[in-house]
């Protein structure tokens, strides 16, 4: 084994991996809602169709999807590896287990985050696939022609139970972000009397704004485009 | 008119020693502990009822006085781990109602039955870690913090004659910080409380108190990835940041120490010639 592969496939190798797939995949929420706020717009779609073709077409965000798709897969197959040895760490268990003063976000990391890739699963089948090969009308803004996502948005959303179902995903990254936010940089040693309060407030900050932004995205075209 | 203030008094006086009788002296519990004859047996949880417990009592008092009841009627008394009954020494164990050293965040040796009320059912396992494998009753084999420390967690010094005080200069702020994570008395109540069964609040303590001293700088690379690497082969879990550790360590050893400890393995694996 390499020292490379050694570290890596320490508990702690492996931890880094996830914070550093997680802080990864929290900047790529951040491009994504800031991006997702031309919903909002009001214009029939226009902005964000731009957007969209913007989005697969551009190189450089190509080479950001990239590693969007591989922080999402070592960071569910590093989570899979930790939480096996997790589990035999402790082959009996106690008999009387009070919940500790942890918050249930942290002992829940992995169901939140099971719960999160079924969503990713059918987000991306809905929309992403849709995008990439799907037969999507065709608009033309200015003599150049844009696939119509959001005619595909806009009709996803007309469904209460597509609605409900995002809303609920979006509380479950909320508390999945509570907790992760903060331990990412915990895991990676950054943990400093100066900085770590600050890490904390944007961490709370974060994980109640980002997902309620994502959140109000399909109840704001469930009401206005019906 | 006095006689009547006399009166109220005296039944006063009666009522509240009685009430001290009922809640203080003869506290009447239920205790449902786990019996495991040795390594291989399966276990179970067996109920005993006692009384006359005195609030006065440590937990470790109390089960001593049901260790005499069990001799006394010729059975197996109940094993357990302790050794100075000072909160010093990191020998005493047990997992109380749900708590490593039971409610109060201290070792169980000074956990007092007072913290208990009459009436109480408590009850007391092993720690569960599959690298602290039960050898009878509530007595655990954690040498595999033994094996942790032998990794690395020691010092080279020249022998010799004895160096003065205050030789090396340590700042008074690093002083105290080294000394903290060094109150880490190796109990295992932070794996007994992880829900993975992670060593990591042992292991960081141990590594930050050498890693923060000059002393420790000589086997500083070398330490963290070897302490790293036995804690891991013992077989402990990985952490998940929860803080459980931290709120059930008697000796309050922080989450500060975990932080540090990963530094210094990252920057270990990275910097050191061990390929």
């Amino acid at each position: 084994m390499s020292w490379v592969t050694k570290t890596l496939s320490s508990t702690i190798g492996r931890k880094l991996i996830m914070a550093l797939t997680g802080l990864f995949l929290i900047l790529f929420l951040t491009g994504h809602v800031s991006g997702n706020l031309l919903l909002f717009k009001g214009d029939g779609g226009e902005a964000f169709n731009i957007y969209a073709k913007f989005m697969t077409t551009n190189p450089a965000v190509k080479l950001l999807s990239w590693l969007t798709y591989s922080s999402i897969f070592f960071h569910v197959i590093f989570s899979a590896w930790l939480s096996w040895t997790n589990k035999k760490s402790r082959p009996i268990g106690y008999g009387v287990s009070t919940p500790p003063s942890t918050t249930v976000s942290s002992r829940n990391m992995g169901i939140l985050g099971t719960i999160i890739l079924i969503f990713i699963v059918v987000h991306m089948q809905s929309f992403w696939a849709q995008m990439h090969w799907g037969d999507l009308p065709i608009v033309t803004y200015e003599g150049e022609q844009y696939k119509d996502l959001f005619s595909i948005v806009s009709f996803a959303f007309q469904n209460e139970l597509m609605v409900i179902g995002y809303v609920v995903a979006m509380a479950f990254l909320a508390f999945h972000l509570s907790h992760g936010f903060a331990s990412a940089f915990q895991t990676l040693g950054l943990n400093h009397a100066k900085y770590s309060p600050a890490i904390a407030v944007i961490g709370k900050i974060y994980c109640i704004l980002v997902p309620i932004l994502f959140a109000s995205m399909p109840v704001y075209i469930y009401f206005t485009q019906s | 008119m006095s006689k009547t203030i006399h009166r109220v008094k005296v039944v006063r006086r009666a009522r509240f020693h009685v009430a001290i009788e009922k809640k203080y002296k003869h506290m009447k519990l239920t205790l449902k502990i786990w019996r495991q004859k040795n390594a291989g047996d399966k276990g179970s949880f067996v109920t005993y009822p006692i009384d006359g417990i005195s609030t006065d009592m440590s937990f470790l008092e109390m089960m001593d006085v049901l260790n005499e009841e069990l001799t006394a009627n010729g059975e197996d008394p109940v094993h357990f781990d302790h050794d100075c009954r000072e909160g010093i020494c990191g020998m005493c164990s047990l997992y109380i109602n749900g708590h490593p050293h039971g409610p109060k965040q201290t070792t169980t040796c000074q956990l007092h039955m007072r913290s208990f009320s009459d009436g109480d059912t408590i009850t007391i396992e092993p720690w569960r870690a599959k690298a602290f494998p039960v050898v009878k009753d509530l007595v655990v084999d954690r040498s595999s913090f033994d094996r942790i420390i032998q990794a690395g967690g020691y010092v080279s010094v020249n022998t010799g004659g004895v160096p003065d005080a205050n030789e090396i200069p340590i700042p008074k702020r690093i002083a105290d910080e080294a000394f903290d994570s060094a109150t880490c008395i190796g109990c295992g109540a932070c794996v007994a409380a992880c829900k993975n069964a992670s060593a990591m609040l042992f292991t960081s303590a141990k590594i930050s108190q050498l890693a923060m001293l000059p002393q420790g700088q000589v086997e500083r690379m070398s330490r963290a990835e070897k302490m790293v690497a036995q804690m891991d082969a013992e077989g402990f879990g990985a952490c998940t940041n929860t803080g459980a550790c931290e709120a059930e360590c008697p000796k309050g050893i922080s989450l500060t120490n975990i932080a540090r400890m990963n530094r210094e393995y990252f920057a270990a694996s990275v910097k050191s010639e061990t390929v």
